[in-house]
């Protein structure tokens, strides 16, 4: 009996340690694991001009417009701040106004020039008579609440 | 826990259960193919591209329920020297190895329509990289010892070790932000799935549940067969009987 | 007929859903298939090992193997 206690209780303690040592690890890197900062994030920091960054938040509605050389222009908001984006490529099938979206490129006064524009989906699936279902009856609302409490749209994004 | 665990008792157990888990594993998976592909809607945004989901996310599912198993396995090996559980810890991370591998492939073309990009290094997709290096790793490891127990003992720390990551791909989407999405099924205020597509979901997750009993059985009972082998092997060098090639049968041997 | 085709291109996301689970099940039959044949094989070693031991030597543990 006495080994494997012994044994037990050496597993249990390195499991313990091993656990406070990853959290320890990925505290420390919080930051560059972090895939994209939001707008109030951006304009929080003084970055360097020719940094690389990805921005993320929703489409603002109404800011999508294409211009000449298959172009797009858009804003990206995190309902408190928001930052203009150009973007000249062929956009993801989720891409739409309203919709989450990531942009990678560098500023250029006050514009992100994005060389690549990924969407993002959020965690509900739903065929699309119930999301118009949803919508007639008022419930998209509570659904972006729901939303934005699993962190999947910026916090104060739904108001 | 002995009784239950004890090779024979295994053995027996198991071709008792292993037409049964075939059975429930091929009719579960068989529905939940037919609902996933025929019988259920096209989803409001990503269209019928939603039906990846029905075996990605079983297969990303799998990928961790197989990594925990393997590391419980690997910890009972250890602590209690119980040598089902080494073995059930081997025979499983070859299995676990395959879902890993379907989980990112299966995700990387889903990503491109969707999200635009076969890949990203964002904190979901890169743990689970990690997840399936762990497991090549451990299978490594074991082969990497002549002596097959010692093998089982480096590998099973190598297990626990690596477990560190599975709460890490779990919440990975909670803590930081990443491109994945968040769950939709296991989590706080129910699942956000309409129930037409939650379906064939959870057909698949038990029915890939199910097949991995059924190879974790066949495996392991090809573990323990082995070991008698080589057990027998070494009996028979030790009792001074010429070395027999399999199949061939020595001068003199009783029927 | 249009039914199967409309199956077939899956809204536009044909080249995207069909190898997802083509390659889903290509994967599960295929480990499937090896570890089947990695018990035959075993249990065939072990048959041909136990027929060239004399009798004596034969572990009672072995009856239930089928």
């Amino acid at each position: 009996m006495k080994p494997k206690r012994r044994r037990l209780t050496f597993v249990l303690i390195g499991m313990g340690l091993l656990g406070a040592a990853a959290a320890l690890v990925l505290a420390a890197f919080r930051d560059s694991i972090v895939f994209f900062y939001s707008p109030t994030e951006i304009l929080a920091k003084a970055l360097p001009a020719e940094q690389r960054i990805r921005v993320g938040g929703l489409v603002e509605e109404g800011s999508l417009e294409k211009v000449a050389g298959g172009t797009v222009r858009f804003k990206i908001t995190d309902l408190a701040e928001t930052i203009p984006v150009t973007y000249t490529g062929i956009l993801p099938d989720l891409f739409r106004e309203g919709q989450g979206v990531v942009a990678q490129g560098r500023f250029q006064e006050g514009v992100l020039k994005a060389d690549e524009v990924l969407a993002k989906h959020d965690e509900n699936y739903m065929p699309p008579e119930v999301a118009d279902a949803l919508k007639k009856s008022g419930q998209w609302e509570h659904m972006k609440d729901a939303m934005e409490g699993a962190g999947q749209i910026p916090k104060g994004a739904a108001k | 826990m002995h009784r239950f665990a004890n090779p024979t008792r295994f053995m027996r157990l198991s071709a008792a259960l292993l037409p049964w888990t075939a059975g429930a594993a091929l009719a579960l998976i068989a529905a939940g193919l037919y609902l996933g592909l025929f019988g259920s809607p096209a989803d409001y945004q990503q269209g019928e591209s939603v039906r990846i989901m029905y075996v990605h996310v079983p297969s990303a599912w799998m990928a961790m329920f197989c990594y925990t198993f393997m590391a419980g396995a690997s910890a009972v090996g250890l602590i209690w020297k119980h040598p089902l559980a080494d073995l059930a810890a081997k025979a499983t991370a070859p299995v676990g190895a395959c879902f890993t591998l379907l989980a990112l492939i299966t995700g990387s073309l889903w990503g491109k329509p969707m999200w635009g990009t076969w890949w990203e290094w964002d904190a979901r997709m890169t743990s689970v990289l990690v997840l399936f290096f762990l497991y090549l790793g451990y299978i490594a490891l074991i082969n990497a010892f002549d002596d097959p127990t010692r093998g089982l003992k480096a590998a099973a720390i190598l297990a626990l070790v690596g477990f560190a990551n599975v709460p890490i791909i779990k919440f990975s989407v909670d803590w930081w932000n990443t491109l994945h999405q968040p769950a939709s099924v296991f989590k706080a205020g129910g699942p956000s799935i309409d129930p037409s597509m939650l379906a064939p979901l959870l057909l698949m997750g038990v029915g890939f549940t199910v097949y991995f009993l059924w190879v974790l059985m066949l495996r392991l009972r090809t573990e323990i067969v082995a070991a008698k082998v080589r057990a027998l092997r070494l009996r028979q060098v030790r009792s001074g009987a010429p070395a027999t090639p399999s199949g061939a049968t020595p001068l003199g041997a009783k029927g | 007929m249009e039914n199967l085709s409309q199956l077939l291109e899956m809204g536009g996301y044909a080249r995207f859903v069909w190898p997802s689970f083509g390659l889903t099940l290509a994967v599960l039959v295929g480990l499937l298939v090896v570890s089947r044949r990695a018990l035959k094989g075993a249990e065939a070693e072990l048959a041909a090992l136990q027929s060239a031991i004399p009798g004596r030597l034969q572990p009672a543990d072995t009856a239930d193997e089928a």
